[in-house]
């Protein structure tokens, strides 16, 4: 890494780890009496960690110049390797959440482990750490091939991509403390939203530095979702996240808004962090890995256009669906369930786009599980965009709501979305990156396959199952007028499903262990010699408009 | 239509500034009017703020994580008010930064849990909760009753909670530490004050059933026996709403 740096990049990344050292000492100053003193410390070691290794490296020779002729794909490595890493500790934390919720004992008395400290490492370790890596490696990725352009430095991609793992260890740490502002996948306190916000800024200018160089003249579509990706993400994360500390010795802070701003504020954040965290960016590494790896052009260049728009427009508005029947004004509710209704036009022309580009390569989908993890993916888009439309539907959400209905929702779109279309990404993108001839083993991408569809499967429906007899079960009367169940008897009938959604996220996570695997076992194996660079443009007729 | 965004495409400063002004549409018709709407949020005369001790205890509530398995927000509907009591109003979280309405019910609705079961109940069930609900998936939060509270910046968290917009005074702010004892320590000479800042209708008890030791449990109490009680807005509010 620092070998890749100028000298003049070597100062700069010193001059800023020197920073972060301050910034760490005097975060552990002020909060010496509080736990933002811990995270000093934290933040301060891992400047002094990353402020040794360039000292130690600072007299090493300068790149060549002929390195600038050449993609730079060093971060895109160490971010798939984080996108593994952090996969299994946010679905490790899962399933352990999971079994907490069929043995509640398991907390052994220890604070750190107990349900409600657990539950958001497991959310922002998957959204944040596995999803967040993911889409950074590959943005860095796709940029660079679809523009035909180098990165603009070789500082700046380490920065967003360190600086943002470091985002994800304070956020997860944070948690086991009992450091949450409670808002849903946006729990990390002020000072890590503030340091997240240095991160992504310094992402969008990777961004638009690099297009500005670009040798294509139009910007490929799946830059057009990385980039409303990146901006919207920061729009959303800054609005939501406005909060006074108490003190700048002090981790707490209180949020601006209150009550019913508060919430409309949280679910206009949380759905949209669904939207342009866990769609865009992953749509689009749809948009160019799923293509590449069929060998086929994307189907439609109308679709891929009126579904960015329509997904970039409507879906701000959706969020209010998450507050039917609540203290928020009738009328945003109204709103929130149109709008979510008709989304249902563009994320079905994103997920029968991808499906109609796999026209002619459905042998491919059968012989090859990579393309066959992209495939799922998108069937898997479809049918979590139609439910989720349903569910924003104000009858169905009455029964819905407050159930694992919505656990189920969400993993159906997390697990059977998110997390393949990043597996397929990953296992074409591994042998390319790090030079080797194939995959370690296909067999085993294949028993990944079977074991992450049969993992989704089972939790989707276990959910879906304990979901519906929860809200059924909370609404039944009796014949003389009288609810026929306590909360408890409907808790008792949740067992066995918890037990099965546990269960079905053990065989995800065994799936994710043997992905690891695979790509270690990838990288020990002997490299082959460069590969040609323009075999990394999307097919031909992808992207030419007004044909 | 296809034609402009031929060269839209080819502009990245183009597409950011769209993508900017399409995605911010929604946003600002949704929620700007709900801060300038008056029907948005009821009046309601006799609303009371958090006592220091309620709002350490809220801490707590949020600290543990709560929010993931209770909601606090009872939706116009037939069986949630039958079985929670009267639907939430705006009104009743306009103190609530944030809010903590929720989004799951792993465990019942805690909107209207004041004064529902006893302190002692209370403390029984967060110590272990399957000592009185043998079915229960809550964890025990025995280190509740184990660690004092921290109440030296209590003063700083109710400065804070001004800044945002609670009205709270300059004495309420001042006398933060005091106060907090004294709600806990109802025979202190603490809790007169408590009392006087707050109003007579505050709860004045030995929450944790530990005289004279203040822990987090002592406030997750007080937090939780308040719950739906800051006014009485809901109780008096016509029922037509109700689906």
């Amino acid at each position: 890494m620092v070998a890749d740096f100028t000298r003049d990049e070597r100062v700069s990344a010193l001059i800023v780890l020197g920073g972060l050292i301050l910034a760490g000492l005097f975060m552990a100053i002020a909060g010496r009496n509080d736990l933002l003193g811990v995270h000093g410390w934290m933040i301060a070691a891992a400047g002094l960690w990353g402020f040794f290794a360039m000292v130690r490296g600072f007299g090493l020779p300068e790149p060549p110049a002929t390195r600038l002729a050449e993609y730079y794909d060093a971060p895109t490595r160490v971010g798939l390797i984080l996108t593994l890493l952090w996969g299994i500790v946010g679905m490790g934390a899962g399933f352990w959440v999971a079994a907490l919720l069929a043995w509640p004992d398991m907390t052994f008395d220890v604070a750190w482990l107990s349900f409600g400290r657990l539950r958001p490492v497991h959310t922002s370790g998957v959204i944040f750490g596995f999803g967040g890596n993911a889409l950074i490696a590959t943005s860095f990725h796709v940029l660079q091939r679809t523009t035909r352009a180098r990165l603009p430095d070789a500082i700046s991609p380490w920065f967003v991509l360190l600086g943002y793992n470091l985002f994800c260890v304070i956020a997860a740490s944070g948690y086991l403390m009992g450091l949450t502002q409670s808002k849903e996948y946006a729990e990390p306190e002020w000072y890590a939203d503030i340091w997240l916000v240095v991160v992504w800024v310094v992402y969008f200018a990777i961004y638009m530095r690099t297009l500005a160089r670009r040798k294509e003249p139009h910007i490929y579509v799946a830059n057009w979702y990385y980039m409303a990706f990146i901006l919207v993400v920061a729009i959303l994360h800054i609005v939501n996240n406005l909060a006074v500390p108490v003190s700048f010795g002090s981790a707490k802070s209180y949020s601006l808004f209150a009550g019913v701003q508060d919430a409309m504020t949280q679910w206009w954040y949380g759905h949209n962090a669904v939207a342009f965290f866990l769609t865009a960016g992953f749509l689009g590494m749809m948009y160019y890995y799923l293509p590449k790896r069929a060998g086929r052009p994307i189907f439609s260049y109308r679709m891929s256009i009126v579904s960015f728009w329509g997904i970039t427009f409507m879906y701000m508005w959706a969020g209010s669906h998450h507050l039917h029947y609540t203290a928020l004004p009738h009328w945003v509710q109204t709103l929130g369930m149109a709008f979510s209704v008709v989304l249902l036009v563009p994320s079905w022309a994103s997920a029968g786009n991808a499906l109609l580009t796999l026209n002619g390569a459905w042998h491919k989908v059968r012989d090859d599980a990579v393309l066959r993890f992209m495939a799922l993916a998108a069937i898997f888009y479809g049918i979590t965009t139609f439910e989720g439309s349903f569910m924003a539907i104000r009858a169905v959400n009455s029964l819905s709501h407050y159930t694992d209905w919505t656990i189920g929702h969400v993993h159906a779109g997390a697990l059977g979305w998110v997390a393949m279309i990043t597996f397929g990404a990953l296992y074409s993108l591994v042998p390319t990156m790090f030079k080797r001839e194939r995959i370690y083993s296909q067999k085993l991408v294949e028993l990944h396959f079977w074991l992450a569809l049969t993992g989704t499967l089972v939790y989707v429906f276990a959910m879906w199952n304990s979901g519906v007899i929860q809200g059924l079960m909370w609404r039944t009367y009796d014949e003389t007028g009288t609810l026929s169940y306590s909360f408890i008897d409907s808790l008792v009938a949740m067992h066995p499903y918890y037990i099965a959604r546990a269960l079905g996220g053990l065989l995800f996570l065994l799936g994710t262990l043997t992905a690891l695997y695979n790509v270690i076992m990838t990288i020990r194996m002997p490299a082959i010699g460069a590969h040609d660079p323009q075999g990394d443009l999307p097919a031909e007729p992808a992207l030419q408009a007004g044909e | 239509m296809f034609g402009f965004h031929y060269r839209i495409e080819r502009s990245a400063m183009g597409l950011v500034g769209f993508i900017i002004v399409v995605a911010s549409i929604g946003g600002l018709i949704e929620i700007a009017p709900l801060f300038t709407i008056d029907e948005t949020v009821e009046t309601a005369a006799d609303m009371r703020v958090y006592t220091p001790l309620e709002v350490a205890g809220r801490n707590i509530y949020i600290r543990e994580g709560c929010y993931a398995c209770h909601s606090q927000m009872i939706r116009t509907l037939r069986d949630e008010v039958d079985r929670y009591g009267p639907y939430s109003l705006a009104v009743e979280s306009s103190y609530d930064h944030p809010q903590l309405w929720g989004s799951k019910r792993t465990g019942p609705d805690l909107a209207r849990l004041g004064n529902k079961y006893s302190d002692a109940w209370h403390v029984t069930h967060l110590n272990n909760p399957r000592d009185l609900v043998p079915e229960s998936k809550m964890p025990a939060y025995r280190w509740l009753l184990r660690d004092a509270l921290r109440t030296d910046d209590l003063s700083d968290h109710l400065a804070a909670l001004r800044a945002v917009g609670v009205p709270y005074s300059d004495e309420q702010i001042a006398n933060a530490v005091q106060d907090a004892y004294g709600q806990a320590n109802p025979d202190s000479p603490e809790a007169a004050g408590t009392a006087e800042r707050y109003g007579e209708a505050t709860n004045l008890r030995v929450f944790d059933g530990l005289p004279t030791k203040l822990t987090d449990m002592d406030a997750l109490v007080a937090y939780l026996q308040v719950l739906g009680s800051l006014t009485d807005a809901a109780v008096r509010t016509e029922t037509a709403g109700i689906e």
